[in-house]
Parts: C-alpha cells; structure tokens; sequence
C-alpha cells in the first residue's frame, strides 16, 4: 500500500515538472503582457525597457522558468501586471467561491444523480426509466452555457417580469459578506451546473445498480427472505456506489472547466472567471499561477481517489 | 453473446439474423447498429442537419449571412426573418446556415487531428513500452491533468489571434476558425491515446502478432497492419463521440469570445455575449443557435453509442 502511494508520488511528481514546463513556456509566450502600454503616449521605448529588464522578461527562458518555480514551490507567485497584486492573494480571494459553488454542485448532482439512477434501475423499462433515460441523454447534450441562460431567462428574468420573488442574475454589485445574498446569488450557477452533470451520472448509476443486481450475492440475499428495500439500500446500493468514486475523481477537470463558463455567464467571483479575465489581457503569471494551483488539485485528487477506492472496495489490492 | 461464431447456439443465431450466410464483422455490427432504435434515430437527425445545412447554403449566400443592416437590428422572429435578427442586424436563420458548416467543419478536421495524435501516441507508447512509453504516458497524463477549457483558452493565445482571413472552398473565413481547429484537435487526444496504448498492449502478446513477426514483418508493418487495424473499433467509437466533443469545444471557446471571430458565424460565437441579452429579453439570439448545437451533440453521441454497443457485441447498454 504505502510503496504504491509512494510510486504514484513519484510519478506524479515527474508529471507536475512536465505541467510546470508546459504551462509556462504556454503562458510564456501567448501574447505582449506590456500590450497594455502600447498605446500609452507616456511610455517611450526605453521606459518600456527599463520595465521589461525591471520584471526579468529579458532574461533567458530557463532562468525566467527555474526563477518563478523556485519560488512557486515556496508559495510565491509573483505578482499581477496588471492589477499590481501578489498572484497568491488573488487565488487567494477567489479560490474559496469556486470551492463552494463546485462542492454544493457536486452534492447535488451526486444525491440526484443517485434518486434518478435508483428509480431508473428498481424500475427498469417503465415509463419513469424511459422519461430518465430521455433526460440524461438530452442532459448530457446540452452545454453548460445554455442550461445556465435558460434558468437566468426563467427565474431571473421572466420571474421578474412576472412579477414573482426572482433570483440575481449576478450582474448587478453585490454585497459578498451578507450570506442571504450570497445564497442567493449562488443558488443559479449551481443548479446550472448540477443539471447537466446529474444527466451523465444517473445514466451511469444506472447501469451500475443494473450489473449488480444481477450478481450472485444479490440472489442469495433474496433468497434468504430479505425485503426488496434491504438488498436494494444494504446490499446493491453499496457497491453500485463504488464506482462513482473514481467517476466523481476523475470529472474534477471537468468540472473546473464548466465554472470557467458558469462563473462567467453568473459573473461568479471565482477563479474560473478570474482566469479568463487574465487570460485575455495575457497577464501571465495570473494565468500561470491558476494553470498551476488546478494542475496541483487534479494530480493530487487523482492518487486521493485511487487510494480512497482501494479502501472502499477491498476487493482491490494495489501492487 | 460471443463474438466467435461456431460457439453460438442457433436461437442466438437467428437472433443476429444469421441465416446460413457468413456476414464480415461489418456486416454484422451494421445489423447490430440498425437494431438499436436510439442510434437510428441519431442518424436520421444528423443527416437532417447536414441537408438543412447543404441545402440552405445553395440558397442562402454567405454574404447574406455576414450582411450588417443596422435599419434591422435586434427584429424578433417574423416572417421576413424567420429567426429574427442579432444585434447588428444580421439574418440568425442565414447564420444558422452557414455557422453549422463552420461548426461541423471545425468539428470534423480537429477530429481527425486528435485521433491521429492519440492513435500514434498511444499505439507506439503501447507498442515500444519502456522508457518511450513512460514518456508519452507522463506527457499524457500532464495534459490530462490541465482541464481542457484552461488548454484551449492558454494555446488559443499561445498561437496567436492575428492571423488574415483564409480563403477556403471559395469562402473568406476568419483565420481564427484554423486556430481552433488546431487548439482543439492538440487538446483532446489523451482519452484515445490511453484506450489505443491498452489495446495495442494487449494486442501484440497475441499469437498472431509473433507469427507475423517470424515471418519477417519489419515494426512499421507489424504497427500499422495488424495493430492499428485491430483496435479501429475503438478509434472509431471515439472519434464519433469526439465530434460532439469538439463541436462543444468550439462552442465553449467561441461563447467565451476568444474562439471563430466575426464576421464569420460559428454557433458558438452567435453566442457570444449572450448573458446581455437574455437580461435585455432578446431570446431568439441565443435560444436558436444553442438548439442547434444540442440537437447535433444529441444525435452525434446517440450514434456514438449505438456504434458502441455494435461494436462490443458483450456490451450490455441497452436503451
């Protein structure tokens, strides 16, 4: 067990020097971070010298990548061109929101996604299973952008309209330390999120409840006299779950990237937006700094997750 | 049901409709595909899109398309523009038109480009192993670790956005459409290449593998006659529910602005900007370029799957 984790460190540890290597020479050269200067007539050709020697942009590329990850590891970021903060203050401000917003994303998509796949599973080729059916594959079909404009057309919009208690489409300022707007405002971009993923899980939990029911042990729990109810909730369920795990593990990029669009589409003040504003203006150790901090969560939720099915499910032993 | 044909009982037979004559595995996954009704209906609803797209485009020109008039701006659907005009004025239903060939087209070539990285990726890290395979395997999971939308968003900056119009099949496009179809086809070919890395490491253990190899075949040939071909059911598979993949990619990008620039149409940039407009009330905007998009991604994953199950005859997904 313990030398698995440790080879999977290790491995690891060779794939995040590659993801440093990759992002940076990727952020490195997507656009003149001093093309905000441009058209500043203040600036002369030599200010913007003195400037790009000022911030190392002259040095060469290896010295410019060992220097920033030297102090990456010590948890400096460097700081933003443009809004002149330190990189890990602004991550720091954001990261929270995005964590919030994915984890009442995920709980409701997983205890959903589970009904759904139940009912669909218990009852399978009965109307309610075809209607769950349709709706997953629609559900999975549809891109995030467009489930969250049309809960913003029907219940911020329209509700307003209509005259009926709306939810805020987050494009007005808002007061973040009042947690009845925070709710508020939060309410939205989750459900948007939690639609389409409950689409693709309850199809999956379905045909995992659909191959463990028709295992052995689940006959000879029937057989003993055991009530539908208990083989489905103390027996079925419990294994049917396993494989979510992994499922749910392996989504976290996945679900990184639908905050980038719902973040945006709610003006959530996440990091998803955050990246995309600093992405525009080519400000990179924003960039870096958030391609890094995303990078560092999957590789380590990856090993979290193999290592927490080895303990959920004995039936697997890790060489 | 097995795939080995002296091992099935006649009532199996009969079954896959096997009638005394020996069908070729294409024969016999075609059977298989034409019975799962879903898949069918997938089919008929994306050929209906292409002729509506093809048929349109003989009558709808691309510079009707792309015609600002601002005397119409923001006109609801009426009878002279069925879908209604966007916020400078141009015909939805014309781009409609001529956004689903951009759409499809970047769709279509950045798949090819993904499926051929991850097939060669993937089958020579299967086919060396050792450190080669090590290599690729780290390189690939670094990728994967890299949400998808932050790759696209950090390369689409990375490769530039200056790029001149291009002229292709006698249409001015924007260049961004070649960008996208670059950045997306470099950011989705890690899933494959794992799928083809597995089967190719199965696959030259086996008899037929060593046979051809005593019989003098060189690596090149041994790679791309008898490994490659071998695991075409896969490549297959994932190259159909990697169009809805890309197409979603694209719409990703495009919504997010940093995708296919105008005047061009793409269904992704229709809607971009589109959270204005749903708070300003003008839903045909958003509303008909987005039901495109699901349609096609609905019916290009119902064939995905459908092949799926044609082509694993062990497969138990049923709908």
């Amino acid at each position: 067990m313990w030398t698995y984790i440790l080879r999977r460190s290790f491995q690891a540890l060779f794939t995040l020097v590659i993801i440093t290597v990759l992002c940076f020479l990727l952020t490195r050269f997507s656009g003149d971070p001093l093309a905000q200067y441009a058209a500043n007539p203040r600036m002369s050709a030599a200010d913007k010298e003195a400037l790009k020697e000022r911030l190392g942009l002259n040095d060469p590329l290896y010295v410019q990548y060992f220097k920033w990850l030297g102090l990456a590891i010590q948890g400096d970021l460097g700081n933003s061109f443009f809004a002149r903060q330190p990189v890990s203050e602004m991550i720091g401000q954001r990261l929270p929101n995005t964590i919030i917003l994915m984890l009442s994303a995920e709980i409701i998509t997983i205890s959903s996604a589970l009904l759904l796949g139940i009912i669909s599973a218990v009852k399978q080729y009965s109307f309610w299973d075809n209607a769950i059916t349709t709706f997953s594959f629609v559900g999975f079909s549809i891109p995030i952008f467009f489930s969250a404009l049309g809960l913003m057309l029907i219940f911020a919009v329209q509700f307003k309209a209509w005259g009926l208690p709306y939810l805020p489409t987050g494009a007005a300022v808002w007061d973040k330390s009042d947690p009845v707007e925070y709710i508020r405002n939060l309410i939205l971009p989750v459900a948007a999120l939690a639609f389409v993923n409950t689409a693709g899980y309850s199809r999956f939990v379905r045909t995992s409840i659909l191959e463990v029911l028709g295992l052995d042990y689940i006959r000879t729990a029937r057989a003993k006299g055991l009530t539908s109810r208990v083989v489905l909730f103390k027996h079925a369920l419990r294994n049917a779950a396993l494989p979510l795990v992994t499922i749910v593990g392996l989504d976290i990029p996945f679900l990184l990237g639908g905050a980038i669009v719902t973040e945006s589409v709610f003006s959530w003040p996440g990091m998803g937006r955050l990246f995309w504003e600093y992405a525009q203006r080519s400000d990179y150790p924003v960039v870096l700094g958030i391609l890094l901090i995303i990078s560092l969560a999957v590789v380590i939720l990856t090993i979290v997750t193999d290592v927490i099915y080895t303990f959920v499910d004995p039936r697997i032993r890790l060489g | 049901m097995a795939t080995d044909i002296a091992s099935l009982d006649s009532p199996t037979l009969a079954r896959e409709g096997v009638t005394g004559k020996v069908l070729t595995p294409g024969q016999l996954i075609w059977r298989r595909f034409r019975k799962h009704r879903m898949a069918v209906f997938g089919m008929i609803g994306f050929g209906t899109l292409l002729l509506f797209i093809i048929i349109g485009s003989i009558y709808i020109s691309d510079e009707r398309a792309n015609a600002v008039d601002l005397q119409a701006r923001l006109q609801p659907p009426s009878r002279q523009y069925i879908m209604g005009t966007d916020s400078t004025g141009r015909d939805i239903f014309s781009r409609i038109i001529h956004g689903g060939q951009i759409s499809l087209f970047v769709g279509i070539t950045s798949v090819i480009i993904s499926v051929t990285l991850g097939t060669l990726i993937g089958g020579l890290a299967g086919f060396f192993g050792g450190w080669v395979d090590s290599i690729l395997m780290r390189f690939t999971e670094a990728m994967l670790s890299i949400p998808q939308l932050f790759l696209l968003i950090v390369l689409g900056k990375f490769i530039g956005r200056d790029i001149d119009t291009v002229v292709l099949f006698g249409r001015t496009i924007s260049g961004s459409v070649l960008i996208v179809i670059f950045v997306i086809g470099l950011t989705s070919w890690m899933g494959l290449s794992r799928i083809v890395r597995a089967n190719v490491l199965s696959l030259k253990e086996m008899d037929y593998v060593s046979v051809s190899k005593s019989l003098g075949s060189s690596q090149i040939r041994t790679f791309f006659k008898h490994l490659i071909p071998n695991t075409m059911g896969v490549i297959i598979v994932a190259s159909t529910l990697g169009l809805a993949g890309s197409i979603l990619s694209e719409a990703y990008v495009s919504f997010l602005g940093l995708g296919i620039q105008p005047p061009t149409a793409s269904w992704g940039n229709m809607l971009t900007a589109a959270q204005t407009f749903v708070q300003k009330g003008s839903w045909w905007m958003w509303v008909f370029p987005s039901i495109f998009i699901v349609l096609t991604i609905l019916c290009v994953n119902l064939i995905g799957d459908g092949l799926r199950d044609a082509f694993d005859p062990r497969s138990s997904r049923h709908l």
